[in-house]
């Protein structure tokens, strides 16, 4: 997802003999659904898989501006501008709104943004992938924007007050991404032999990344069983893939348009489809930094923050200054 | 009247373009929620301005057909709105002399007598005068910033002085729309724009470049040469694939 991988304790779960009193207490109430706020008591590693988890889902959402952002200046119409422009737009609005969950944990975001740039910090492996015709607009919102969903959807039942409210904002936005995107695909499958030439490129190349968006299997995925039992991470990698593939399947057969995965069956029995795993090899490629636009995406990044320096020390200059002439 | 709109269309279509250029490669978080905002402001515009032109030519040609279908020699926008963003703030300089002549000229055209222009400019110079209010802020604060920020801004209002006096230059079209009483000349509003002009540089610390030498061509179609690269991104999907609909 766009927090893939995100490391917890390196421990197995505590057993309720094992914890402390306050920990127990602390798990009772994660227990019986309580959200956790800011100023009560955490283990300190739940505090720290948290800024993990929401500092790298954040970065995702900054880094998730560029690959779309390398279309808005080439969009067809006045008004599909119009809304990529408003979509990425909002996707900065949910890096701002996790920064400041981030930061109810005793972190600031200039630290965070830092993590990020000198590649210290993770974000999703599906931003590493290039946008290479207009269908990637549409295969971007109907697939990543799709697959986020899934995950930001349970999210809201997280046990972090602040992370859970910020999901219930973003998962408002996020139905207008997924619908813009299909959209995008509709009319590019009822169009031209060349778009619809595109529709399926797009599908081809973004339906392997958009399964590894919900990170590695559950029997390989070493971090998962802390999460889950504090309640970060509240759906295992399997069951969101397969929620995907559900859904997305019969969309795909709706556009027209071939499964790029030959072997998916539904099962009639359990109405689940069977579905081939992407490389995991390549997966982990790509979070080392291997992906084909990994290195372009930092540069991106490192530019913007780079030159907007002066800027920024700009506008704090001027802000002291004035509560100097106040005072 | 035809003429006239697509001056008016063609300005916010190729700034909304510039700022959208941005997306994702702004100095901070914030800005480039703001530049969105800006930028489907103008794209917004643009649609109604040519929309209308559209209609008023009266070849069957929607905002979309003109914004993508014709080439430089057809544009109509003033020269400072296709200037390159260079750096943020070029940029920033660059909307904030747009906007103060902008908001002021939405302001006269809604004195126009023709309803339609009427209606177009009275929604238009609401989110201007918004555009103006956030630059000038911007400008007052980087010019008092650090001596880097300030260094920069007066370096930008230098390179793009020359593209300001066009923008108060009557022609013959000018005066057509005047007489029609659909928009009053654009020289009308120099003295209005003379006198915020120098009161935001001052409050900037800025000072307001000699000279009057003003670069023309945009308005009759005679353009620099950065135009014909930002139509060749923008207009390449209608141009290669005519048949198809987005
Ligand atoms: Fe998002
Ligand atoms: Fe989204």
């Amino acid at each position: 997802m766009y927090a893939q991988t995100v490391q917890s304790t390196g421990r197995k779960v505590k057993s309720l003999e094992e914890m402390s009193d306050q920990e127990r207490a602390f798990q009772a109430r994660i227990d019986a659904g309580e959200k956790i706020e800011p100023k009560d008591w955490m283990p300190d590693g739940y505090r720290k898989t948290l800024v993990r988890q929401i500092s790298q889902h954040a970065h995702s959402e900054v880094v998730g501006q560029l690959p779309e952002g390398n279309w808005i200046t080439r969009a067809p119409t006045l008004e599909r501008k119009a809304i990529l422009l408003a979509k990425v737009q909002d996707e900065a609005g949910h890096g701002l709104y996790l920064y400041s969950a981030a930061e109810t944990l005793g972190v600031s975001r200039a630290d965070l943004i830092d993590d990020l740039l000198a590649g210290r910090a993770k974000y999703s492996s599906i931003f590493n992938y290039p946008t290479l015709n207009w269908a990637d607009m549409g295969a971007v919102g109907w697939l990543v924007d799709g697959a986020a969903i899934i995950n930001q959807v349970a999210l809201q039942r997280t046990s972090y007050g602040p992370y859970s409210r910020a999901m219930v904002r973003i998962c408002k936005e996020e139905s207008f991404h997924a619908r813009q995107g299909f959209d995008i695909m509709m009319k590019m499958v009822a169009g031209t032999a060349a778009q619809k030439a595109m529709a399926q490129d797009a599908l081809n190349r973004l339906w392997w990344p958009a399964l590894m968006m919900f990170g590695p299997p559950d029997k390989d995925s070493v971090h998962s069983a802390q999460s889950m039992a504090w309640k970060i991470k509240v759906m295992t990698n399997d069951e969101g893939r397969q929620k995907f593939v559900d859904q997305t399947i019969p969309q795909i057969e709706y556009l027209g348009l071939d499964v790029p995965d030959k072997a998916a069956r539904k099962n009639p029995k359990t109405g689940h489809y069977s579905f081939v795993d992407p490389d995991w090899d390549e997966f982990f490629a790509v979070l080392k930094g291997y992906g084909p636009c990994n290195a372009d995406r930092m540069l991106a990044r490192n530019k913007a923050h780079d030159d907007g320096a002066w800027f920024r020390e700009g506008l704090l200059a001027y802000a002291e200054k004035q509560t100097i002439a106040a005072e | 009247m035809y003429e006239f709109l697509l001056r008016m269309g063609d300005n916010t279509l190729v700034l909304g373009h510039r700022v959208s250029e941005w997306c994702g490669h702004s100095p901070v978080l914030e800005e480039d929620i703001a530049l969105a905002n800006i930028s489907l402001d103008l794209i917004g515009q643009t649609r109604l301005w040519l929309g209308l032109a559209g209609e008023v030519e009266g070849q069957g040609r929607d905002a979309d057909a003109l914004a993508y279908r014709r080439d430089a020699w057809d544009f109509r926008n003033l020269l400072i709105v296709e200037r390159p963003n260079r750096d943020y703030g070029h940029t920033l300089m660059r909307q904030f002399l747009f906007d103060l002549w902008h908001h002021e000229r939405l302001a006269d055209i809604c004195l126009s007598e023709d309803d339609r222009v009427l209606g177009i400019a009275a929604k238009c110079v609401k989110e201007a005068s918004y555009h103006l209010e956030r630059s000038t802020d911007l400008i007052v604060r980087l010019g008092g910033g650090t001596a880097e920020s300030h260094s920069r801004m007066q370096t930008a209002v230098e390179a793009l002085w020359p593209y300001v006096g066009e923008m108060f230059t009557d022609d013959a079209l000018d005066i057509e729309m005047d007489k029609a009483g659909i928009a009053p000349l654009p020289s009308n509003q120099r003295p209005r724009f003379d006198e915020a002009l120098n009161i935001t540089l001052s409050r900037a610390s800025l000072t307001r470049p000699a000279g009057d030498f003003a670069q023309k061509g945009g308005r009759s179609g005679v353009h620099t040469e950065d135009l014909g690269h930002m139509l060749a991104t923008m207009q390449f999907l209608p141009r290669a694939y005519p048949d198809a609909r987005w």
